[in-house]
């Protein structure tokens, strides 16, 4: 188990070493420095400000900083709003990002799960179809799409949510469901599928043989199987659900940090893409390596060691 | 009892021949693929919307006298009519032409991005597979690596900085995109080398590029286009998706993405504007997941009936 988590450590590592590296020097290749702008600034205050960051001295010097801020938690200053750092925007778009995100995963896992569970146990019969067809629908509706049919439809034409905003809970139920349509619907086949599977199993009828009620055999016996796709599924979603809250969050102007990584981009903010980037990256693989880890743990029959991921 | 004249009894004719001849006529491997998938009506019907909105990608911007890109300023937001089909846009611009224009662009970006994959991932996962040892290691360590950088924000910072246009785009989707196909090959063809035709190959003195292409690749094919067909929606989106973020083709090319980033800011005043690139999206990206699924379900031996 050590072994294991020590490698996908690694790879973790180089992975976002990766990520690092490609980061910093794309933005080195970007148009123009970060101080030219419209407003032309006298060369001795360019010179000063190139100084000040560092950007006078060579390339490898600046990636071997740039690392070592990283490493520091320290993601650099934004360069189009003075006197503001990434890591502000970080300590203070991020916790409204967490929750919408924490809210729209427990939403897509939730029904997602029911749904699978209630399409397999009526198999073929009418549930069956509704909640595949709903799954295959929400699968294809991107989600911006699905949060500019909310915001029209519940929000505009029956005014049952607020349309924007961030203020109360009421606030937040638009944008979490826009945010999970998508995962929800995936967990939804993932479920229904695996379930099949599993339902298929000696062990299940040997279970109804003994005389267990079907609701008993669902608890106990299958959900607990067929619900490990799902938890593999967990690194991907969390992915999902953090890249769709930057559009979710700009159509509902939430002050999270997707917002303001939607506006970085529009601004060409170059060190504050950067920084987010990474930031965004760190979060992503970490919850991926934690996926794997809490995967070994709960599907007893996987053994960690052979360093292949639980397949 | 009724008694039954001898006369009536004849000797069967033993028919050697005949003895060997099978039920049914043997199918070959497709063969038997295309009749599952033809059974499968949701697929069909997918199949059937996607030929649609290849025709109507080719010849809808033919059918009106509108151009994609005109102007016509005295016309601008109109509702559908029977003048402009879809309505126009906040620049007079015809939205049915705009939007088979968009098709194209889409379409046309889902099938490079699978295309590109397919080449490399077939190519570095079948090397892998079929050379194993040292080479398999270092290559999958090298595809592992490239697997765990997250997909959108690689394709986001790549398009910031090589700026938007068809070309980067289809390069910041594909530089990672390939590992998934690359992975799936890998899987294939180890299984697959083990197997005594492979073995007979080898032995008759057939060169690795022809077992790699005669053998291991087409029965891999099944795996490799079920990957393909979920990819291509997956780039379609992607593709919308940057467009929302501002990162799309450039204007005054139409592609459904920006058209639908468009259309949410005039939502309420001009829901047309949404409706119709959006309706687009979301079939095609339906079309080509459940042709994938029915082909995935056709391809699968346990499922036959």
């Amino acid at each position: 188990m050590l072994r294991y988590i020590s490698k996908r450590l690694l790879y973790m590592l180089m992975s976002l070493f990766l990520i690092v590296t490609v980061t910093f020097f794309l933005m080195r290749a970007a148009p123009g420095g970060p101080f030219s702008s419209e407003k032309q600034v006298p060369p001795e205050i360019e010179k000063n400000l190139n100084e000040y960051y560092g950007l006078d001295r060579p390339w490898y010097i600046q990636y071997f900083d740039y690392l070592v801020s990283i490493a520091k938690w320290d993601f650099g200053p934004s360069f189009k709003y003075k006197g503001q750092t990434v890591n502000d925007l970080i300590n203070e778009g991020f916790p409204v990002s967490f929750f919408l995100g924490m809210e729209s995963l427990l939403i897509a896992i939730s029904i997602g799960v029911l749904l699978g569970i209630i399409a397999a146990l009526n198999h073929n019969k009418w549930q069956d179809y509704a909640a595949m067809v709903f799954a295959v629908l929400g699968i294809s509706v991107p989600s911006f799409i699905m949060a500019s049919i909310l915001q029209y439809f519940l929000a505009i034409k029956l005014g049952w949510f607020p349309v924007a905003r961030w203020e109360s809970l009421q606030h937040t139920v638009l944008p979490a469901l826009a945010l999970a349509a998508m995962p929800m619907a995936f967990i939804a086949r993932l479920t229904r599928s695996s379930m099949l599977e599993v339902l298929g199993n000696d062990y299940i009828r040997t279970a109804k043989a003994k005389g267990l009620s079907q609701g008993q055999i669902t608890v106990k016996h299958a959900i607990r199987n067929a619900i490990l796709p799902v938890v593999t599924y967990l690194g991907p979603l969390s992915a999902q659900i953090l890249t769709g809250s930057f559009v979710i969050e700009k159509i509902f102007g939430i002050p999270g940090l997707g917002s303001h990584f939607v506006t970085s981009i529009t601004n060409r903010d170059y060190t504050t893409i950067m920084g987010v980037t990474v930031f965004y990256s760190i979060l992503l693989l970490l919850s991926v390596l934690l996926v794997d880890i809490a995967y070994g743990f709960i599907d007893p029959r996987i053994k960690l060691a052979g360093g292949k991921k639980g397949e | 009892m009724q008694q039954i004249p001898k006369e009536m009894f004849q000797p069967a004719v033993a028919n050697v021949g005949e003895a060997e001849k099978l039920s049914k006529p043997s199918l070959s491997f497709w063969k038997d693929v295309s009749i599952r998938f033809r059974k499968n009506k949701l697929a069909m019907f997918g199949l059937i919307l996607l030929i649609l909105l290849v025709f109507m990608a080719i010849f809808g911007p033919y059918m009106t006298k509108y151009d994609y890109a005109t102007n016509d300023l005295m016309n601008t937001n109109q509702p559908p009519s029977s003048k402009h089909w879809f309505g126009t846009d906040e620049l007079g611009r015809d939205i049915f032409t705009r939007t088979w224009y968009g098709a194209r662009i889409s379409l046309f970006i889902g099938l490079a991005a699978a295309l590109i994959d397919l080449v490399i991932g077939v190519l570095w996962g079948g090397i892998a597979g079929y050379r194993g040892g040292k080479t398999d290691e270092i290559m999958m360590r090298i595809a592992d690596i490239l697997y765990g950088v997250p997909y959108l924000l690689l394709v986001i910072i790549l398009m910031v900085i090589l700026g938007q246009g068809l070309g980067t785009m289809i390069l910041a989707m594909t530089i990672t995109g390939w590992v998934n196909m690359a992975r799936i090959v890998r899987g294939q063809v180890l299984q697959l080398k083990n197997q005594e035709y492979v073995l007979a190959a080898r032995t008759l003195g057939a060169s690795t590029s022809r077992i790699m292409f005669k053998h291991l690749i087409p029965n891999a094919m099944g795996s490799i286009l079920v990957t393909m067909t979920l990819t291509i929606p997956n780039a379609i989106f992607t593709e919308a998706f940057l467009s929302y973020l501002g990162l799309g083709v450039p204007q005054p090319l139409a592609s459904w993405g920006t058209m639908a980033s468009e259309g949410v800011q005039a939502l309420q005043y001009y829901p047309w504007r949404l409706f119709f690139p959006a309706t687009f999206i979301c079939l095609t990206m339906f079309a080509f997941n459940v042709v994938g699924d029915g082909l995935r379900d056709a391809l699968d031996p346990r499922l036959r009936k």
